[in-house]
């Protein structure tokens, strides 16, 4: 039999009292428990960041953690609680103007991603911001479009003159 | 009547799809059904063998557990495939395999219960006992007279053959003053879409309807499986695909999970659901592009292809999958080797063989990067023997400028391209006539790069000929389309395909906005539906554009038609006198102007003032399109890559491609689909590989083990655009979803051996991986003593 637990989650501002399986990882719990779908599963094999949440402002890939691991402890956001709070509005423009999705199944995890890098970095430089994105796997665009958006957001935020491509 | 064109050719950014930028999309695990149980498969881990004993006792006492099914509870056929060719071996593909497994991943069992978990503990606790009998994974083991059948009725493992042209051409190309000898092979790949295969199906007991929203790229056809296979009436089912997270050909047609999760609603009364996982995912969802070739082309002094005699044999897996059969791959590379070339003289045999790996069903591209990489090898080939240039030797024999007419050496018609201005334009681009200069000195400072080149042809949107031609049971070569205008004059086009990320809401938006001359955002589209679209074949082979484009073109234009007759008769004008512009009627002299609100609104409630012969009923205009035969487009690839001798990894520095897909109808789409197609050719070229063991065990079941290229292996590509409109569509659009992944490979292996052709180097395999560039670099040292240069750190 498996273990269950009540744990307490602090996801996106809010409390998720939450009844799981100490198994249960945060991407399911988030899905299925917290009813935050926006979150998506890709490989649950830790290798392709679909799943990208933040927890306590850094990127993490939520299928390679317990959500018991996350009780009563560390903050959680998602992708709902991004585009709720409005701080990714300029990177979703720019996601949208630079053709940076097209089936939009690995997009949340980018979207994550690539607001916790510019968070840390104020990166308008590609090939720093491609490395950066190489933790994500998409399958559609060839990356190129995302690499162009983040560097646009990323240089909305810098000062004009900041830009560099290579 | 006239309209203002304004949407067509722009990059309309994607808005109909801007829910997936706020984590919105809804795919089928984002589905929240009350009551929905979770199904689970239990699949062979050995590739051959016979079951003996299939246990579930335990596993039906897990808690949680509703039922557990094996193939004796499901009384419902197989999948059998049906291909009009007297030496066809049709294969039948259990639901769930009773007798026998042919590949490792073959679903014997289900376990259905309250949570994904429960299902997936119960799983491991079916016993499935299969003695294991003798499996063959490659060809030449699956043809040796004596191999282990993977079905009874093919001794030696070959399902079709396949044969155009005299097999005694080979012969006589050997006679050319240039003949060149080619062994091509390719690696078996998969399509990883991030969201794999996933179902859920809910049966309605008051109605007796199924509903299935699946993850496809054909509702309708899956839904007159489904009808066929569990023996209820077509439109008893109905099938809802929302968003798709990514298909590249592994979501067509019917699959035998979704069969048995329909199956499954029915017999439990209760909604079932199944989100395929990566694992299952990598390992036993269908593959494709495992092929080899062997060729003689023979040229003559001047340089011009005289003929192509080709053997093609591909490891098709051990089923025919739905609808296309084993026949697919075969066939196209078949029927398309010829490609952009000029040449008289063609024979291939292709061959379709049975092995005990999962069946091979349409991957993108399907043959044509193979091809590609062939013809691509034999005119390099060609030309270093005639000391040509790669240019020059393509000049000589792609074709011409002009040729609206060209037929194919394998009989195709082709409508006119752009071959030699896309190669010329390229070649400009790239300063192809100064890169030996230029490689010259990287080369003196010890860097090994190449610059590929590739030229290609897509054929696309395949009409009703070719699938006849095909001999296929169901002939997939129309769509069709509805554009209604609602009370508030609003239009909605309704589409038999549905994307999985190609932007069709946006696309065909923009088709039926220019016949009003409405902006293209206030036109919705819908999709997927069963039981809204109508009967279409959906996406796939680079149609959408082309051929649901069409049909939707059509059904705007008779709209169009009917609400011109409206508005001269509210106008009281004759119908000739009426202008369509911006979404409004006028006529000249008159001072009243009729919008689309208004004229919805009239049509729907003031039925009096409609002129006669014209009701309600014409506000929706149904059309339907199938092409004369296929679009061709063309493209010409380059790349410059350094190859690192000390890794033997390649670093691709510049990617220039220019194409001509014909009319463009949106230009960030198309870009994408031809970025998007690169990558997967880069993965194809470069990194991925489904690897089985000679026991048939999957030795890459991982994201770790297949490599799908990530940013850092893609590079930005420069795209330039050539529009030859085609005159086999409406809107003059070709299809171009898989021309990119079709010329990246041939492009990168191209780079390759000119980064170290000097070393006497040359790879005709796909892909290349690090360790085989190493071991080539050994060897030509070895056997030249010296590498010329240091090694690159």
């Amino acid at each position: 039999m498996t273990h269950r637990r009540r744990i307490v989650l602090d996801i996106n501002g809010e409390r998720h009292e939450l009844d799981v399986e100490d198994r249960t990882t945060l991407a399911d719990a988030l899905r299925d428990h917290a009813g935050l779908r926006g979150t998506r599963v890709g490989c649950e094999q830790g290798a392709c960041g679909t799943c990208t949440v933040l927890v306590d402002g850094a990127a993490v890939r939520s299928c390679l953690l317990f959500a018991v691991q996350l009780d009563g402890g560390q903050v959680i956001e998602t992708i709902e609680g991004l585009v709720a709070s409005g701080r990714i509005d300029r990177l979703r423009a720019a996601f949208q103007a630079n053709s940076a999705f097209q089936c939009g199944f690995c997009t949340s995890g980018f979207l994550v991603l690539a607001h916790a890098h510019l968070e840390e970095h104020e990166d308008t430089d590609r090939a720093s911001i491609r490395h950066a994105l190489s933790a994500n796997l998409c399958r559609c665009t060839g990356y190129e479009g995302l690499v162009d958006a983040v560097a646009e957001a990323g240089r909305a935020d810098a000062e004009p003159g900041a830009v560099t491509r290579s | 009547m006239t309209t203002e064109h304004g949407a067509v050719g722009r990059a309309i950014p994607r808005t109909a799809d801007g829910h997936l930028l706020r984590g919105q999309g809804r795919f089928v695990d984002d589905l929240a059904v009350a009551g929905t149980l979770h199904a689970v498969f239990v699949r062979s881990p050995i590739a051959a063998g016979d079951i003996t004993e299939v246990t579930t006792d335990e596993a039906r006492a897990v808690p949680g557990v509703v039922e557990v099914l094996i193939g004796a509870d499901i009384d419902l056929p197989g999948i059998a495939v049906d291909i009009d060719r007297a030496e066809y071996v049709r294969t039948e593909m259990p639901l769930l395999a009773v007798d026998r497994v042919r590949h490792q991943g073959e679903p014997v069992a289900v376990v259905i219960a309250t949570s994904r978990a429960q299902a997936e503990d119960a799983a491991e606790l079916v016993d499935v006992v299969i003695e294991p009998t003798d499996t063959v994974v490659d060809i030449d083991a699956a043809v040796r007279p004596g191999a282990p059948r993977v079905h009874d009725d093919a001794p030696d493992n070959t399902l079709l053959t396949i044969t155009i042209g005299d097999p005694d051409l080979r012969d006589e190309l050997r006679q050319e003053p240039v003949h060149i000898e080619l062994g091509i092979s390719s690696a078996r790949v998969t399509a990883a879409p991030m969201e794999g295969r996933a179902c859920l199906a809910q049966h309605d007991e008051v109605t007796g309807r199924l509903t299935l929203t699946t993850s496809t790229q054909q509702p309708h056809l899956v839904r007159s499986a489904i009808a066929h296979h569990l023996g209820i009436a077509d439109s008893d089912v109905r099938v809802v695909t929302d968003d798709v997270g990514g298909a590249f050909g592994q979501k067509l047609g019917v699959s035998r999970e979704e069969i048995i999760v329909s199956y499954a609603a029915r017999r439990l009364n209760a909604p079932v659901r199944w989100i395929e996982d990566r694992f299952e995912n990598l390992t036993a969802a269908v593959q494709g592009h495992e092929q080899r070739y062997n060729a003689t082309a023979g040229f003559d002094s001047d340089g011009r292809l005289v003929g192509i005699a080709a053997d093609i044999d591909c490891n098709t897996g051990a089923y025919s999958a739905h609808p296309w059969s084993c026949a697919l791959e075969p066939g196209m590379a078949a029927a398309e080797l010829p490609g952009p070339y000029v040449f008289d003289r063609y024979h291939a045999r292709a061959r379709a063989i049975a092995t005990h790996k999962p069946s091979t069903a349409p991957y993108r591209g399907v043959s044509r990067p193979q091809i590609t990489l062939l013809t691509e090898r034999i005119m390099d080939e060609a030309a270093a023997q005639l000391g040509l240039s790669r240019a020059e030797i393509r000049r000589r024999n792609l074709i011409p400028t002009g040729s609206a007419d060209h037929v194919s050496a394998a009989g195709l018609s082709y409508d006119e391209g752009s071959h030699l201005r896309a190669l010329e334009r390229c070649l400009e681009l790239v300063e192809f006539d100064t890169w030996p200069e230029r490689q010259a000195v990287l080369r003196n400072d010890g860097r090994l790069v190449g610059l590929g080149l590739a030229t290609l042809s897509e054929h696309t949107s395949y009409g009703t000929e070719t699938f006849v031609k095909r001999r296929m049971a169901v002939i997939p070569g129309f769509d069709a389309a509805e554009v209604d205008l609602d009370a508030t004059g609003r239009i909605t086009v309704a589409t038999g395909t549905v994307a999985q990320g190609q932007g069709h809401k946006t696309t065909m938006a923009q088709l039926v906005a220019d016949v009003f001359g409405v902006d293209a955002t206030s036109v919705r589209v819908v999709a997927g539906d069963t039981d809204v679209a109508p009967y279409g074949w959906g996406a796939f082979a680079s149609r959408s554009a082309a051929i649901a484009g069409s049909a939707a073109i059509r059904a705007g234009r008779s709209l169009a038609e009917v609400l011109v007759k409206v508005a001269a008769h509210l106008l009281e004008v004759a119908e000739e006198q009426v202008q369509l512009r911006d979404g409004v009627m006028s006529a000249d002299g008159v001072e009243r102007e009729i919008d689309l609100a208004e004229l919805g609104w009239t049509m729907h409630n003031r039925v009096d003032l409609l002129p006669k012969g014209v009701d309600a009923l014409a506000l929706r205009q149904r059309a339907t399109f199938e092409p004369e035969a296929g679009a061709f487009s063309n493209a010409t690839h380059a790349v410059e890559l350094e190859v690192h001798p000390t890794t033997g990894a390649v670093s691709l520095l510049r990617y220039v491609v220019v194409e001509d897909c014909g009319r463009v109808i949106n230009p960030a789409i198309v870009d994408g689909q031809i970025r998007g197609g690169i990558a997967n050719g880069i993965g194809i070229a470069l990194y991925e590989q489904v690897r089985h063991d000679a026991d048939g065990q999957c030795l890459s079941a991982t994201l770790a083990d297949y490599l799908l290229p990530t940013a850092t292996e893609c590079c930005d590509v420069e795209i330039h655009h050539l529009e030859t409109p085609s005159p086999r569509s409406e809107s003059g659009a070709k299809g171009v979803g898989e021309s990119g992944t079709i010329g990246a490979p041939a492009a990168i292996v191209s780079g390759i051996n000119d980064a170290l052709g000097h070393l006497g180097i040359a790879f005709n395999t796909v892909p290349v991986t690090p360790a085989m560039i190493t071991d080539a670099l050994d060897d030509a040292h070895d056997t030249h003593d010296s590498r010329g240069e240091p090694d690159a750190v």
